[in-house]
């Protein structure tokens, strides 16, 4: 089997202990201590940001517009998907026209 | 929640209730399913490996995240860690709703827990909201749908990639970024999102130029969450915090 086959696998099974485990372990509690339930909403904001930042980085002049105007767009109260949608037409605008 | 003494309710009917609040849904995530697909192929999955991932992790983030790190050459228990990583909020999940639930059996119980994805919580805490007992029928009735569209969209989008000409013209390469970049920006109403995001994004920027590739993911997102736990908000009750 290949390494992907492995990948999917371990990710499921650990995906399951976390949707299953609150339940398990959390619930036994009175309650989460404020530190680690503050840490654990931090979690995906973190995460995903670690995905954004090097690629803005990275990005030229076309990729930096495309994710300001998504930004733009979530202020001003859009949602993912007009985000997901505006962002990408300037990208994509934007490289056609400046190469 | 008192209502459990209440008369059952009409299992054929309550199903039908959580069909029909998995529509608005299904439409909202049905772009993600398919560029989930286009973007696996296009990192050296194959149709079948796409759609398994989606049919075994069931999480749009952590399955892109997934692919994104596969395609950068991580080592693989790197990116398991990762899925990890970004399913774990999930934790919180079943915590929450094992009490609306108790009165389900434990095989019920241990099977909506692999159904438990952010918009199934989001629909259950409304339920609860509006007054309603947590049925497994209507419980079963939103994630179906749910699940079979987004198995459905992988195949999809991992057969119809292969046709796309040019790629990189499209900007199927920054989709993901930007994709990523609307979840962060979803999750803004939480507290201390910004101080989290900045220092997330800073820590991540100097460990990808020092330390290198596949760690800037731990690294940045360890930075933003000890930061969240050493220093919660002030106002949220306080006088807690003290011993």
């Amino acid at each position: 089997m290949s390494d992907i086959f492995w990948i999917i696998v371990a990710g499921a099974v650990l995906t399951y202990m976390a949707r299953a485990g609150g339940h398990v372990v959390l619930a036994r509690f009175e309650r989460i201590h404020p530190r680690v339930e503050a840490g654990l909403n931090a979690v995906p904001a973190a995460v995903l940001t670690t995905l954004v930042a090097p690629a803005a980085m990275e990005g030229g002049p076309a990729e930096i517009a495309a994710l300001a105007t998504g930004a733009a767009i979530a202020f001003l109260g859009g949602g993912i998907m007009s985000l997901f949608l505006a962002s990408a037409t300037v990208l994509v605008l934007l490289r056609h026209f400046i190469g | 929640m008192s209502a459990s003494s209440d008369i059952e309710p009409h299992r054929g009917s309550e199903f039908f209730q959580g069909v029909r609040a998995s529509i608005p849904v299904i439409v909202a995530v049905a772009p993600f399913g398919v560029l989930f697909g286009m973007v696996a192929v296009e990192n050296g999955f194959t149709t079948f490996e796409a759609v398994l991932m989606s049919a075994a992790i069931f999480g749009g983030a952590s399955q892109m995240v997934g692919i994104d790190l596969f395609g950068a050459n991580v080592a693989p228990w790197l990116i398991v860690f990762s899925i990890f990583a970004v399913n774990f909020r999930h934790i919180l999940y079943s915590a929450t709703i094992s009490r609306y639930i108790s009165h389900w059996t434990p095989l019920q119980r241990y099977f909506g827990f692999f159904l438990l994805i952010d918009p199934q919580f989001a629909e259950t805490e409304q339920r609860v909201e509006q007054g309603h007992p947590i049925s497994f029928a209507w419980y079963f009735g939103v994630a179906l749908p749910l699940y079979i569209c987004w198995i459905a969209e992988a195949g999809i989008g991992a057969l119809f990639g292969r046709f796309i000409p040019n790629p990189q013209a499209l900007g199927i390469d920054f989709l993901l970024p930007i994709y990523f970049l609307g979840l962060v920006m979803s999750f803004r109403k939480r507290p201390l999102w910004l101080p989290v995001v900045a220092i997330s994004a800073v820590a991540s920027i100097l460990a990808y130029r020092t330390v290198g590739s596949p760690w800037h993911v731990s690294i940045g997102a360890a930075a933003g969450v000890l930061f969240s736990a050493l220093l919660p908000p002030g106002e949220r009750k306080a006088e807690e915090e003290r011993p």
